[in-house]
């Protein structure tokens, strides 16, 4: 079995490296059902449509029926993931999109073949070989994405913490060495300085001697990363060197907190 | 290195706007095409936007903005490093012209092993009828087992009109049925070609098994009358859905080739699509043939007018396939 992977990595040709979370089975089994839900919803409207030619001719009703489930069965995602690049509404509403596997642009054959063969993803029922080959790929991927080359992937909306609750307006002692804390912003990873948000956040919920011990460990991993003067740091717990520490890295000196949500 | 981020959002952020709209424009519009001056500033606004990306990397609190950065430049970067044609434009007369019958003899060996598969389930269909009458329930689809040949056709010459009042109905029963085994027999490609191969087999056999059943009664004439007109086009339309599934399998395989699996099958899925979108077309051909033609027998028609007519149809289809496309393309100005 190959290693798993939850991200997307592409290196542009400029040495730009972004990426981009791979959609699990779950996720994806959720979008299916979505859009069954709307497959089904757009049948019964047809249906409904359809009785006017039905009364004329039950037989060309019927046959109309039949034709329409089977058009719409088979091309609802093909239709919907060509002109929305990717997209159907089950995938809208959970934020996933189809994409090419290597970061190329979607191609109207990938799209078919990934939702012809939906035909053997989906058997013996449930999409249960789908859901097997994407558990058991690297790129999550089921069959149909292996055939077309595609992955699905997916933008979660991020939702910044409340800092004003998390970090009253007291003295920040390592604000007092810009250059130290630039030096922070730089080394601190993002997976970092979210696990000390969390922390944060979660603190009343720990044991007192759980707490001590969480925001120790915290604290000397920062306090390695980028050791600050020990006159910012001294007098000061290890709880509240990791809340200055994320007042650091999450707030400006103007006191804004995310730049991208302004 | 960012130092006031503030700053650098407040004055990069036109520039991302700029970028996002060209991207809604593509997204939006599939035939949005820009001009000289267009792609000029939508291929600076992408390198502004790495650029950027690049910066704010560095910034462990912004991943929101990293976020926001990274689903741009990662939607640009399709845009700008696509090389393949996104051309969808439909010009059916050619592709039925040359785009069809060249992709279907560029894969002729595929086609081939299409057809031994089937003939071998046919003479096992075949050897099973002769030689164990009791396989009949097995072998035999479509509850062809419960009625024997002779009675059959006294059934159906009587005009015992099963479908009468139904016949556009079953016609799209048909197509739909017929083309949902066809994907089947072409998306079962991807296990190494083994399920394809298992379907063409078993479409053999019970092809085998009714055909040497009503020989064998004396009843060939009325076989082939009411076979043929639809037949001639349903079985082929099959046998290329095998063939694409073999395409699809021998790129999963890979034998004897050296560029990665991913790269293969990127190679032929154009062609996948491009038979499958003819297997469906022959498929609704057969469908209407089916349901209003090949159901009505002697007296209603004759057994001699359905022979010819199927006779027709399968020169014609062999002529398109064999001889269509060969005259080079008149290229376009």
């Amino acid at each position: 079995m190959t290693t798993r992977v939850n991200t997307l990595v592409i290196q542009t040709p400029e040495g730009i490296v972004f990426s981009q979370l791979l959609a699990g089975p779950v996720t994806r089994f959720a979008a299916w059902l979505v859009d069954w839900a709307c497959i089904t919803a757009l049948a019964l409207v047809i249906q409904m449509l359809l009785i006017l030619p039905a009364l004329v001719s039950p037989d060309v009703g019927r046959a109309m029926t039949i034709l329409s489930y089977f058009g719409l069965s088979i091309g609802y995602g093909i239709i919907l993931e060509w002109f929305w690049r990717g997209q159907t509404f089950g995938k809208r509403l959970l934020r996933l999109r189809v994409v090419d596997a290597h970061g190329l642009r979607l191609q109207f054959n990938q799209v078919v073949i990934r939702n012809l063969l939906r035909a053997v993803d989906m058997l013996p029922m449930l999409y249960l070989v789908g859901g097997v080959a994407a558990v058991l790929t690297r790129r999550a991927q089921r069959l149909g994405d292996l055939a077309a080359n595609t992955v699905v992937v997916r933008n979660p909306k991020t939702k910044q913490p409340n800092l004003d609750k998390l970090l009253p307006d007291k003295y920040n002692s390592l604000r007092d060495y810009p250059h130290l804390e630039v030096r922070l912003r730089q080394h601190v990873s993002a997976a970092e300085a979210t696990l000390a948000v969390r922390a944060l956040m979660r603190r009343d919920m720990l044991e007192p001697q759980a707490r001590v011990e969480l925001f120790r460990d915290i604290a000397a991993h920062f306090r390695q990363r980028v050791p600050f003067p020990a006159e910012a740091t001294d007098g000061i717990t290890d709880e509240q060197y990791v809340r200055n520490v994320v007042d650091v890295l999450y707030r400006t000196r103007s006191g804004g907190q995310s730049a991208a949500a302004k | 290195m960012i130092v006031d981020l503030h700053r650098f959002v407040a004055g990069e952020r036109d520039y991302w706007t700029q970028l996002e709209s060209y991207l809604n424009k593509f997204e939006t519009d599939p035939r949005f095409r820009m001009s000289l001056e267009d792609s000029r500033r939508f291929h600076y606004l992408y390198e502004r936007a790495c650029a950027g990306l690049a910066r704010v990397a560095t910034f462990s609190g912004e991943a929101e903005l990293r976020q926001y950065l990274e689903n741009l430049v990662a939607r640009a970067y399709g845009e700008i490093h696509e090389s393949r044609s996104l051309s969808v434009r439909l010009r059916p007369l050619h592709w039925l012209r040359y785009t069809l019958p060249q992709t279907f003899r560029r894969h002729a060996r595929a086609f081939l092993l299409a057809c031994l598969v089937t003939v071998g389930g046919i003479l096992f269909g075949t050897g099973a009828t002769i030689y164990d009458p009791e396989s009949r329930s097995v072998t035999m689809p479509f509850g062809h087992d419960a009625l024997s040949p002779s009675e059959r056709v006294a059934r159906e010459e009587r005009g015992d009109d099963r479908i009468s009042g139904h016949q556009t109905t079953f016609s799209s029963y048909l197509m739909t049925h017929n083309t949902r085994v066809a994907v089947l027999t072409l998306a079962l490609g991807m296990t190494w070609g083994l399920g394809t191969l298992i379907v063409l087999f078993h479409n053999g056999v019970g092809l085998g098994a009714i055909s040497v059943d009503y020989i064998m009664a004396g009843q060939t004439k009325f076989l082939l009358g009411w076979i043929m007109p639809h037949g001639v086009t349903e079985i082929p339309a099959i046998l290329v859905a095998g063939q694409a599934g073999f395409l699809l399998a021998a790129a999963l395989i890979g034998r004897g080739q050296h560029a990665p699996m991913s790269a293969r099958l990127r190679a032929i899925s154009p062609d996948v699509v491009t038979l499958i979108i003819g297997v469906a077309l022959m498929l609704i051909w057969a469908g209407l043939v089916e349901a209003f033609f090949s159901q009505y027998h002697e007296p209603v028609i004759p057994y001699l007018g359905k022979i010819l007519f199927g006779t027709v149809q399968l020169v014609l289809l062999i002529l398109y396939f064999a001889a269509c496309g060969r005259t080079p393309e008149k290229s376009k100005p």
